[in-house]
């Protein structure tokens, strides 16, 4: 009886599985393919002419000229000029910072405290936010978002592709960075510590000395029985992930000064750093070689004023051009527009001296590798997640529409917009 | 020029040299220069391809086909084929300078003046130039039910507000008044708390300017019977008798209304500013023939009440009969890309030729100034941009800019560069150099 039982479930399971997995092939076949994969010198593959790429059970199983690529019988075919990987938005607060702007959907930053390291992001974030489906419209298929810029230490992001009914449908990657923010950004409100940036520095390095020790406390008892472990710390836990290099801790600074910081705080705590916004990054190339911290760069139509007033709309050009790793995020917008649209970003980029792969592989390729997920999503290669984003025309400029955005082979959008 | 040497010579040598300096520098300015070769989109008629347009005392003399204009002799000669000139683009709703209206103290102060307030050395003035804008209407904020008296600027290049102004024909800087529904200016008392109390509070403000010019006529022009000046009054009443064009800021489909039903009433011109709901009751825009300036914003939301606003308001406005701009809300869009504006207009289905008179003629006609600027016709101030290519093109840049005959923005000079593309000194204020002078003028 109970052997039956358990039998009806598995074959129910295999049933879903299989009826899903019919959902999720798809041909879809361009005039243009941008497949956005490298060569062995890593320069980007010319695009494909012509061209399928074929999805089954919602992973990539070919992509080619179509007289190279069979396409099954029975299965569902889409035609578009061109062809992209699913966009990938490298920096955003969607699902956490949702539309209306009121404090009932504002869940992005907490201020109690300017060092939360352990606020997860997953326990934020809206699956059913109206700006997800908004940048899904055009195209975005992954996002990396969580905390916003705002507290010295403000919590965790994680990694999603934007679609499912819950966070879990959602999640590709539940642990990604930890969100740090250098400058006056990051000073706490009403007087509160930090106030300057001195304190700023010295309040984090104080913090990590603390979550040394606790790693140290951790290793003692496990070396020897007689000692007891620290009482478990959520705080420390994460730190100690990015002590450890699991996870990076993404800076945000704009400034030359801040930056400056970033870059003292990477050498003094020999930690992966991520930097992020980077407005004045132009000035030092050099060392953000030196130190391997790539950047993810602010949108490039971010205000000229406050911390952007020395933002420039060639700096990604130079950054391409100086061979530094940079991907591109819609950043915090705390008014209008509450998101930022990366493809539009990445468009005024390439518009301004990028050339075109480098500025589609911001929210691509490029973007995969920053983020560490590039054996799933940001090319059109075999055995990649089947995300793809379709396109009447060249998908950077203004008058073009995106016509569909596929995630893991399902249509998830297919109204011109 | 060597001035220590020259003050050294002969007066008599001098003198001869200065008189040639001054008619060479009076013959530059009524000279006329003629921009040979472009596409040139007049807006008033059509494309015009392989084009000339001779520019005169800082007014357009002629226009047309190469083959249809005549090249005054003496002119100079701009080779400008493979480049686009368009008209100048007029942002009819703008916070470059950062000019203020009202205070904290009332939800109604028409006695204020973005004039008093604008910083024109701004660098974000020099990034409207850099986009290819010559006029502005530069507006107070939208926190109050009537914060002030705007401000229409022709970028022309001046360290000081004077240099910018525009005056009616009675010498007086010309300008409209703002105005604003909806919640950004519900807030503590004495500002409106409900959208009836905000209606209430208007109407309230305009029974008064009628009641004062009333008073007005009654006196006859007897000094003795004249009211009390009142600033706050004198501006209503210019509202009340369309020399003022009230520009509203207004969200929601039922706001909107009211800004119409209160119109109505008063018998004031309004523009409808912003207008997120517009496709819900363009019908009734339309049947109310009330312009609209519009926005586009690159996501929905920000606040509760521009939730519903659509990419598509610019083509269903057009469809439903109604006057449309398009306005940056400069620093809410960014005045390097207003073109971006129209661009995703026509994205969202508006007509080419419909957003372009969007971002041009439909703007002037909004700010009353349709008779001098806003299309490129024989006798209208020579306001215009070259631009690199399709005015719709992501890959398009403005290159040059002109007011009035006079080039004000110049891809090409790297001062101005830094403000078109920014970097390292873009988020500074100008500084006008003259005569050797800095900051001088």
């Amino acid at each position: 009886m109970k052997f039956q039982f358990l039998l009806i479930i598995a074959l129910a399971a295999a049933g879903f599985s299989a009826d899903l997995a019919g959902q999720q092939s798809l041909a879809i076949r361009g005039e243009t393919i941008h497949t956005m994969a490298r060569q062995a010198d890593g320069q980007w593959m010319e695009p494909i002419e012509n061209g399928v790429v074929l999805i089954i059970d919602g992973k990539v199983t070919a992509v080619g000229v179509a007289s190279a690529v069979e396409i099954p019988d029975g299965i569902r075919v889409i035609d578009a000029a061109v062809v992209t990987p699913g966009l990938i938005d490298s920096r955003s607060v969607v699902g956490l910072a949702g539309w209306l702007n009121y404090d009932h959907d504002q869940d992005q930053l907490e201020r109690s405290s300017p060092m939360q390291p352990e606020l997860d992001a997953r326990d934020a974030y809206n699956v059913r936010e109206p700006l997800i489906a908004w940048v899904r419209s055009l195209g975005i298929t992954t996002l990396h978002t969580g905390h916003a810029p705002g507290q010295l230490i403000s919590g965790q992001t994680f990694i999603v592709k934007t679609r499912g009914d819950n966070v879990d449908q959602a999640v590709l990657k539940s642990k990604a960075m930890v969100v740090c923010t250098l400058g006056s950004s990051g000073f706490g409100s009403g007087g509160k510590s930090p106030g300057t940036r001195a304190k700023q520095m010295a309040m984090i390095r104080q913090e990590f000395i603390k979550a040394r020790s606790y790693m140290d406390k951790i290793e003692a008892a496990q070396a020897d029985e007689e000692k007891d472990p620290p009482a478990r710390d959520l705080r420390n836990e994460v730190l100690a992930e990015i002590l450890r290099g699991e996870r990076p801790l993404m800076i945000t600074a704009h400034g030359s000064v801040d930056i400056q910081n970033a870059l003292r705080l990477q050498k003094e705590l020999q930690i992966k750093v991520v930097l992020e916004g980077a407005s004045e990054c132009y000035d030092y190339f050099d060392e953000l070689k030196e130190q391997q911290i790539p950047v993810i760069i602010h949108p490039t139509m971010m205000r000229a004023s406050g911390k952007g007033q020395n933002s420039s709309m060639e700096t990604v050009a130079k950054m391409v051009a100086a061979g530094i790793p940079v991907a591109m995020g819609s950043g915090y917008e705390s008014y209008v527009p509450k998101t930022r649209v990366v493809l539009w970003e990445a468009a005024i980029a390439c518009a301004y001296g990028c050339p075109f792969n480098d500025a589609l592989g911001l929210i691509t390729a490029s973007a995969a590798e920053l983020l560490g997920i590039s054996d799933r999503v940001g090319s059109l290669e075999v055995g990649k997640d089947g995300d793809v984003a379709l396109y009447d025309g060249d998908p950077f400029e203004y008058t073009s529409h995106c016509v569909g955005t596929v995630i893991d082979g399902v249509v998830v959008s297919d109204q011109p917009r | 020029m060597d001035i220590p040497s020259l003050q050294r010579a002969p007066l008599l040598l001098v003198a001869p040299l200065l008189l040639i300096v001054l008619a060479l520098s009076s013959n530059l300015h009524a000279d006329s220069t003629a921009f040979i070769g472009a596409t040139i989109y007049p807006v008033s008629g059509p494309v015009i391809e392989d084009g000339v347009m001779v520019v005169r005392d800082g007014k357009i003399e002629s226009i047309g086909a190469r083959s249809d204009v005549v090249i005054p002799s003496g002119a100079t000669q701009v080779e400008s084929s493979g480049k686009t000139i368009i008209p100048g683009l007029i942002c009819t709703h703008s916070h470059i300078g950062m000019g203020g209206g009202g205070d904290g103290s009332d939800p109604i102060q028409p006695e204020c003046w973005t004039l008093d307030s604008v910083n024109v050395r701004s660098a974000s003035v020099e990034r409207a130039r850099a986009g290819g804008l010559t006029l502005v209407n530069q507006m107070p904020g939208s926190g109050h039910l009537i914060s002030g008296r705007t401000t229409y600027l022709k970028l022309r290049r001046g360290g000081k507000v004077d240099d910018l102004l525009i005056h009616d024909a009675s010498g007086w800087p010309m300008g409209g008044l703002k105005m604003a529904n909806g919640t950004n200016s519900q807030r503590a008392a004495p500002f409106p708390g409900t959208r009836a109390k905000s209606a209430a509070l208007v109407r309230g403000a305009y029974i008064k300017a009628q009641e004062y010019r009333a008073k007005i006529e009654k006196a006859a022009g007897d000094p003795e019977k004249m009211p009390e000046r009142d600033l706050k009054m004198e501006a209503l009443v210019e509202a009340l008798e369309g020399k003022r064009i009230v520009h509203h800021h207004t969200h929601r489909h039922d706001d909107i209304l009211t800004v119409l039903r209160l119109r109505d009433e008063f018998g004031f011109q309004v523009v409808l500013h912003h207008v997120s709901d517009a496709w819900k009751v363009a019908k009734e825009i339309a049947e109310a023939k009330a312009p609209c300036s519009i926005i586009v914003i690159d996501s929905p939301g920000g606040k509760l009440e521009a939730r519903d606003i659509q990419m598509e308001n610019g083509m269903i406005l057009e469809q439903a009969g109604v006057n449309v701009s398009f306005h940056t809300d400069d620093w809410i869009t960014d005045s390097r890309l207003f073109l971006r504006s129209a661009a995703l207009g026509v994205r969202a289905g508006m007509t080419r030729e419909g957003a372009l008179r969007a971002l041009t003629l439909s703007g002037a006609e909004m700010l009353g100034l349709a008779d001098r600027t806003g299309s490129l016709d024989p006798g209208k101030d020579a306001d215009f941009a070259i631009i690199s290519g399709d005015p719709f093109s992501v890959y398009t840049k403005v290159l040059e800019t002109y007011v009035e005959g006079i080039q004000v923005f110049d891809l090409s000079n790297p001062e101005h560069r830094l403000f078109a593309v920014g970097g390292r000194g873009a988020g500074e204020d100008q500084t006008y150099q003259c005569c050797g002078e800095r900051g001088g003028q």
